[in-house]
């Protein structure tokens, strides 16, 4: 297959093709990753030191700046001392592949240090049950809400003026008064997630119940249906598949104000993993307790995907994902 | 051009005549009395409709022509209530309609199916709106499908259908109401010429076999003169009724009158009021800027 025809205007590549480079969408990063880790003359800018020799301050395992090496190693030549030998390294903050890879595995097999911390399965639990208990109360009120608003001018006169000043405060500048009201356990931080989802979620709902073909709405009048009837068997139904994937994106977002969230009052739930280990300077973990958000999220939104396929059988299975 | 010569559109054989006589002796169903409809825009008001009156009898087929701009879709718009009017009334069995309702069903040019609904249940859509139980409902709309031929479809979802089996939909979907009389706006104008002639003839088998009114809007001649008992012709800005023209055609209708002399005067007349000789075109300056742009040494000199 010709270059030309991978980038044919708004073509769909053929499906093996789409297959594999949706693959390589992966595998692309973690090759660069891969050459920086393991090429030594890629970046590098570290000495790990494997013997000190005759340096009083180096010790085994170290690691020193290039240039520190380079100018001690010339100045125990001068001096005719044992000379230190190293290898090039990066720094302590970039882990290579495969160490973050043990570090994924490791991370669930290791007991926590001390006995009142967490696994890390129950720290990804406790943030799982606050991204799920943020984002459905939120849900709970910015869906019917955002259809509403799409619906009846009043509602969105009412509120939406509102709701769009509202979303340009920062959820995070709560954090203070959210622990005042809420105490400093979940429930705060359930609020900032809250806060960060909310008001997004009615403009949101709101423009896509906006975009229903108004015909369908002409034509169930000609029909016989009325005020009540309009709003539940064609409105809803007419933007559920729509409303769907916002949720999808809806629920993208949520996922990124937990870290914040979690900040507030008592550190909990993958956050205070990885703060934990960054102290440590665990790095290798702190990657993998990364990837593992990344991976968590992914993942759902996958299995949502799929299970919207299921659910709507109306709608055209290309114009999903 | 040699010309043809062709009857007056106004002469009737005595058969049409007679049946013209009896339609018109049938209770009036529709009666527009002073229709008229003024838009506001930024150039200030446009009269989109001006002093609109017409007849429609019971089991009457009307078509509204005209230029495109002359109202006729805000015409059927009023109709079904989806706009009210700005002046004048409309008449439904002797009662004014305000608001849309199920006693005017309405077909329109984009397909309206609601996409969430499997073929039947489109169907069942306004029979359940009517209160109709749902064994009822189901029954009543099957018997709706069948009579469009899509039985088989019952089942299937509208993304699944053709454009000409989605206008099928919407017309079993109209007539199950049972609605006083059925408003189509251009609902054949998206599809294809074969698909479009073939629902035409669907369309009338439908209509001469059920208790239903028809106003038809179209923009195609030969669909008005092939369907309809009157032609109702509108001429644009503003929209007037120009003329109703009793289509001399002899029912029932067939494709092999498409060239009887009675179906080319009728044509005729159409043009002649649809398109005059140098409207438009001219007045408005709305033409090409033709230059020849052909290279010197082209070896095909013209078409001609």
């Amino acid at each position: 297959m010709s270059s030309l025809q991978w980038f044919a205007v708004r073509k769909e590549l053929r499906p093996r093709t789409r297959l594999a480079t949706a693959f390589m969408s992966f595998v692309l990063p973690l090759l660069v990753w891969s050459l920086v880790s393991y090429v030594p003359w890629i970046w590098h800018p570290k000495v790990e030191v494997i013997d000190p020799g005759g340096v009083s301050y180096f010790t085994r395992d170290m690691l020193v700046d290039r240039e520190v090496f380079d100018a001690e190693l010339a100045t125990a030549r001068e001096e005719h001392r044992a000379l230190p030998t190293g290898r090039p390294a990066n720094p302590i903050y970039l882990p290579a592949p495969h160490q973050v890879a043990r570090a994924f595995y490791k991370a669930f097999t290791t007991e926590p240090k001390r006995h009142s911390e967490k696994w890390l399965h129950e720290s990804l639990w406790e943030s799982i049950q606050v991204i799920f208990w943020g984002f459905f109360l939120s849900s709970l009120f910015g869906v019917p809400l955002g259809i509403l608003a799409g619906t009846y001018d009043f509602v969105s006169r009412l509120f939406e003026p509102f709701v769009e000043f509202f979303r340009y405060l920062p959820a995070p500048a709560f954090g203070a008064l959210a622990v005042a009201i809420l105490g400093i356990y979940h429930a705060p931080k359930i609020a900032i997630i809250f806060i960060g989802t909310f008001f997004q979620q009615v403009l949101v709902i709101a423009n896509t119940t906006r975009k229903l073909d108004p015909s369908l709405l002409e034509a169930a009048q000609t029909l016989g249906a009325k005020n009540i009837a309009l709003l539940f068997r064609v409105v809803i139904p007419g933007i559920v598949t729509d409303l769907y994937k916002d949720m999808r994106i809806l629920l993208g977002w949520a996922w990124t104000y937990l870290i914040v969230a979690e900040l507030i009052g008592t550190s909990s739930g993958i956050t205070w993993f990885i703060t934990q280990q960054a102290r440590y300077k665990n790095f290798d973990n702190v990657f993998a307790a990364i990837m593992m958000i990344g991976i968590l999220g992914l993942t759902t939104d996958l299995l949502l995907a799929w299970l919207g396929r299921r659910i709507f059988p109306w709608q055209k299975a290309a114009a999903n994902l | 051009m040699h010309k043809l010569e062709l009857p007056s559109y106004l002469e009737q054989s005595d058969e049409v005549r007679d049946r013209f006589t009896r339609l018109k002796q049938r209770p009036v169903l529709l009666e527009v009395k002073g229709l008229g409809k003024t838009f506001d825009s930024a150039h200030g008001p446009v009269i989109a409709l001006n002093e609109i009156s017409f007849k429609t009898h019971r089991r009457e087929f009307v078509c509204v022509i005209g230029p495109s701009g002359c109202g006729k879709s805000t015409l059927i718009r009023i109709l079904a209530g989806l706009e009210p009017p700005s002046s004048g009334r409309v008449l439904l069995d002797g009662k004014a309609v305000h608001g849309p309702g199920p006693d005017r069903g309405m077909v329109f040019q984009g397909y309206t199916l609601f996409p969430w609904l499997t073929v039947k249940k489109n169907v069942m859509f306004g029979l359940e709106m009517a209160g109709r139980g749902k064994m009822a409902a189901e029954e009543e709309a099957m018997q709706w499908i069948d009579l469009v031929g899509l039985s088989k479809f019952a089942k299937s979802y509208p993304h699944q259908l053709s454009g000409g089996m989605k206008q099928r939909v919407a017309i079993a979907r109209a007539l199950a109401n049972q609605p006083r009389i059925l408003l189509m706006d251009e609902p054949f104008g998206a599809l294809d010429a074969q698909t479009r002639a073939r629902m035409q003839a669907y369309l009338l088998e439908i209509w001469q076999n059920i208790d239903i009114t028809i106003l038809f809007i179209t923009h195609d001649l030969d669909e008005a003169i092939y369907l309809a008992d009157r032609i109702l012709v509108l001429r644009a800005h503003p929209g007037e009724v120009d003329e109703l023209i009793e289509v001399p055609v002899p029912q029932p209708r067939s494709p092999g009158q498409f060239l009887s002399p009675e179906f080319l005067a009728t044509k005729k007349r159409l043009e002649e009021l649809i398109h005059p000789p140098q409207a438009e075109a001219q007045d408005n300056g709305d033409h090409l800027n033709m230059m020849r742009m052909v290279s010197v040494n082209d070896e095909v000199e013209s078409v001609f």
